[in-house]
């Protein structure tokens, strides 16, 4: 399956977004990389808010079965949540899992106004009621559960997309 | 011999002493107290970790300020907690230690934090918890007789690091009754596993324990050249009995010789830290004028302490 | 009932001989050794080929916890102990509950053992009333009675003047008194003060708790020309007074635990209580001078502190467990295993278990297989191993340190007066 390239992509999402920014809007990414995808977009967009940035370790639902996840990071949300339009950025949506904990994690701090998803990739494979607002592409067939798709980060700052075979 | 507190695949199991741990363990556990310390800023203090389980704070020997600071990391991380302060109920009625254990275990506990006068008492428990095929209960040791304070030991290195970021350049003082105190044996211990170079005890010889040298520690008798250089100054708490086991004169001569003023704490580094694992005894081991100086880290200490708590219990019940 | 003991290697340290032989039994006693009296027909043959037969073993220090420690241990359970572990002959301690200290409760003891008809049982009556140093006990009564020695068990007496007074009165009588030599506060600690000590946080029983007591004892013993027998020493330099005091021309003998043979403070480990003991285990040098000291006879004897705690005792934190150890059953493995590392000839092992013992606590008809002696004979495997297991134990006494260990030496027979106690 051709992976898509993921600098086209971020060019896409941006220009998605662009039209239902406000002055208000502010955007928080999910480790590791929502975080690198989030500080790109929130550059494009320009965002008067600062950006925010999420580790969900603490609020996974399978920290019962695979216990903490090592070396979680802190969380930083540098403005008030409470009544703020926020856009939350992962790179791939797969699950659903990781949006819910976000989403539980994000209400601890405060009551937002409104919640937006972006991600990059749409994988599939979807087992929660949770749908992106802003997708720049979905894969036609799903990658395989064993399989993994991960955003890369390299050193002059360029992203790029990484099917890992299990 | 295998190590009680370490599951087969080297996991933290319990967590009954420092000595012995790995650099690893202990390194991993303040990584995770890290993104803990944010919790107490936010507008909902929890986190969902210990949803649903139940944490038992047996507590065989009263202390109300170490079993706050458990309460409260536990129910940040969402568990039930129920206090026991054993000391007042059943073992006055003659009730066995396993067999208050026992009994706890049949009202769902998932988390025991213990507290006992006589050394090694968690080892009991943990040992017992094995023996009996309930491996999926731990124990955090939360001060057992002159034995360990791992929890405390934790904290302290959490708050050294904090401050001067790394451990392996530092020259370290601990000072007092190194005898009595289970905080010095686990400050020892961590320091030492931890890659500091020099960790000297000061205190005199009646509050030293015998061999001590082995613990792999200098030994000063005066506290003025024991300060020297020093980084960090880690005080001891002194108990008024010790003036009754012949240990002291008086608590007055104590202050004189071992107690730490502003005038000897210029002979450390001008940004050396002073800590204190409380409560002070002002005035015995320690001067108002340093504890409330732009030296004391003792009140970080407190704060630091509830993400050390947090972080180890949330390795322990994820497994 | 007569009984021939056939092709064994039979070891007498008392008369030095270690041949392979027939022993021959009648009426309770040995009637010969080496070829069969005249007319003599054995209603019983026990084939010993491949087996060691010596003298039944003599431990001078086995708790039986009676009167009053029922609920621990009772005669009926450690003479069964007794009987598995080949010991013929024990002296009890006198810290029974009540004490030994008047003649009605030796004449019971004695009474009752003698009804079970096992191992004899020699009490070493109180030196004081209630070991409380304060009130001599009435030493000829309790000597009429069966008492064979005197002392103060593990309780040191706080005033020296009533040390002094009662070593001047037994010497009266030519008693023997046994010393532990422990100070009292010093003593009031719960493991060998040294580095496991501090590195757990256990409260320290200095070496000096024991030099310091022993330096008195022994001083006392000078002036009053007592015969003195010091229990359970424990570290080098106690083993230094002793040898001091004896090239001073002083007479007094001492034994050595089976215990502190083989484990050191080391053997704590993760606080097990098993480990936690009167007096403590202490410093692997000890322990080696302990066991270089036994070997050259230094020591007069090893003995087994036969202590049965029961397990709600030992199932607590060290400090609050109540010391010792079960260990008639383990009186010759462990003093076997000692041996074989020393490298020391059978016959010599033996003797510090059967006739150094026996003379310490006087007695002539036993610890020996002479002719005429009783016949108390400890049979045993030199080559078998057991591991101990606490259903493999016979005492009431679960509590050793060597659980899980495998060691020399299975004893298939026990003989007490020419009757078939083990092996049967």
């Amino acid at each position: 399956m051709p992976i898509p390239d993921a600098e086209q992509l971020i060019a896409a999402l941006t220009d998605q977004i662009r039209p239902h920014v406000t002055a208000d809007t502010a955007m928080v990414g999910i480790h590791t990389g929502g975080v690198w995808l989030a500080k790109r977009l929130h550059a494009a967009l320009g965002l008067s808010k600062p950006l925010g940035v999420m580790d969900v370790a603490f609020y996974r639902d399978d920290y019962g079965k695979k216990g903490l996840h090592p070396s979680p990071r802190k969380s930083e949300i540098p403005f008030d949540v409470a009544g703020a339009p926020i856009i939350l950025v992962d790179d791939v949506l797969y699950t659903g899992r990781t949006t819910r904990a976000a989403l539980n994690e994000l209400f601890d701090y405060g009551r937002p106004a409104r919640v937006d998803l972006a991600v990059l990739v749409d994988r599939g494979g979807r087992e929660l009621p949770i749908a992106a607002r802003f997708v720049a592409h979905t894969l036609e067939t799903p990658i395989a559960p064993t399989d993994s798709l991960q955003l890369e980060e390299a050193a002059d700052g360029a992203l790029t997309l990484r099917l890992i075979h299990a | 011999m295998l190590n009680p507190q370490l599951s087969k695949d080297g996991k933290l199991a319990h967590l009954l002493t420092l000595e012995g741990l790995p650099k690893s363990i202990l390194t991993e556990i303040l990584d995770i107290a890290a993104p803990f310390t944010e919790v107490g800023e936010r507008e909902v203090k929890k986190l969902p970790l210990l949803r649903g389980k139940s944490v038992f704070n047996v507590f065989f020997e009263n202390s109300t300020r170490t079993r706050t600071t458990f309460e409260i990391a536990a129910k940040r991380l969402s568990a039930d907690v129920i206090n026991l302060n054993v000391s007042t109920s059943s073992t006055s009625k003659g009730e066995t230690l396993l067999d208050t254990v026992d009994n706890l275990c049949a009202m769902g506990a998932d988390m025991f934090v213990m507290r006992h006068a006589s050394s090694g008492a968690p080892y009991l428990l943990a040992q017992h918890l094995r023996a009996t095929g309930r491996d999926h209960i731990s124990v955090v040791n939360a001060g057992d007789g002159r034995h360990a304070h791992p929890t405390q030991g934790l904290l302290d290195m959490y708050t050294i690091r904090h401050y001067k970021k790394d451990f392996t350049n530092l020259t370290v003082a601990v000072v007092g009754d190194v005898l009595h105190s289970r905080v010095a044996r686990s400050e020892i211990a961590a320091l030492t596993t931890l890659g500091v170079p020099e960790v000297r005890v000061i205190g005199p010889k009646t509050l030293l324990p015998t061999d001590v040298e082995r613990m792999g520690v200098r030994v000063f008798h005066d506290m003025r050249e024991g300060l020297k250089g020093v980084d960090v100054v880690m005080m001891l708490r002194l108990q008024n009995e010790r003036m009754q086991g012949a240990l002291l004169p008086s608590s007055q001569e104590y202050f004189k010789v071992w107690g730490l003023t502003p005038e000897k704490l210029a002979l450390a580094k001008p940004d050396a830290i002073v800590m204190h694992p409380g409560p002070m005894n002002r005035g015995v081991e320690i001067d108002s004028a340093v504890a409330d100086g732009g030296n004391a880290v003792i009140l970080p200490q407190v704060t630091f302490g509830i993400a050390v708590r947090m972080a180890v219990m949330s390795m322990l019940a994820g497994h | 009932m007569k009984i021939q003991i056939s092709n064994g290697r039979v070891i007498d340290p008392a008369n030095k001989l270690d041949a392979r032989q027939d022993v021959f039994i009648a009426e309770g006693k040995i009637v010969a050794l080496g070829s069969a009296p005249a007319g003599f027909v054995a209603d019983r043959v026990i084939d010993a080929n491949g087996a060691v037969v010596a003298p039944g073993l003599v431990d001078l220090s086995a708790r039986l916890r009676e009167p009053g420690n029922e609920y621990k241990a009772t005669l009926e359970s450690e003479m069964q102990a007794a009987m598995a572990g080949g010991v013929t002959s024990l002296a009890c301690p006198p810290d029974t509950d009540p004490a030994l200290d008047e003649p009605g409760l030796v004449e019971m003891l004695c009474h009752r053992a003698r009804k079970l008809n096992c191992a004899h049982v020699y009490p070493v009556g109180a030196l004081t009333a209630g070991l409380k140093g304060e009130r001599l006990t009435e030493m000829a009564e309790l000597t009429e009675a069966g008492c064979v020695a005197f002392g103060q068990a593990n309780t040191p007496m706080k005033d020296n003047l009533v040390l002094m007074r009662a070593m001047q009165y037994a010497a009266t009588f030519g008693y023997r008194v046994w010393l532990q030599p422990l100070d009292p506060y010093m003593s009031r600690g719960v493991a060998h003060d040294g580095e496991v000590a501090s590195r757990l946080g256990l409260t320290g029983i200095p070496v000096e708790a024991e030099t310091v007591a022993l330096a008195t004892q022994l001083q006392l013993a000078r002036s009053t020309g007592v015969k003195l027998h010091i229990t359970r020493l424990s570290s080098a330099a106690g083993l230094d007074l002793i040898r001091r005091a004896r090239a001073e021309g002083l007479n007094v003998t001492c034994d050595v635990s089976a215990h502190h043979l083989h484990l050191s403070d080391v053997d704590i480990g993760f606080f097990s209580p098993l480990t936690h003991l009167v007096p403590p285990l202490r410093a692997q040098r000890d322990r080696e001078a302990l066991r270089a000291a036994l070997a050259g006879g230094e020591i007069d004897a090893v003995c087994s502190d036969h202590t049965p705690v029961d397990d709600d005792e030992k199932q607590t934190p060290f400090a609050e467990a109540a010391p010792g150890a079960t260990g008639l059953e383990l009186l010759l493995p462990l003093t076997l295993k000692w041996g074989a590392e020393m490298k020391l000839p059978l016959s010599t092992t033996l003797a510090r278990v059967t006739a150094d013992a026996a003379r310490i606590m006087g007695i002539t008809k036993g610890g020996h297989l002479g002719v005429g002696a009783r016949a108390d004979v400890c049979i045993f495997d030199p080559d078998a191993h057991r591991t101990i297991t606490r259903a493999g134990l016979r005492s009431q006494g679960k509590n050793t340190p060597f659980l899980g260990y495998e060691l020399p030496g299975v004893v298939t027979h026990t003989l007490v007066e020419g009757r078939v106690m083990l092996g049967a």
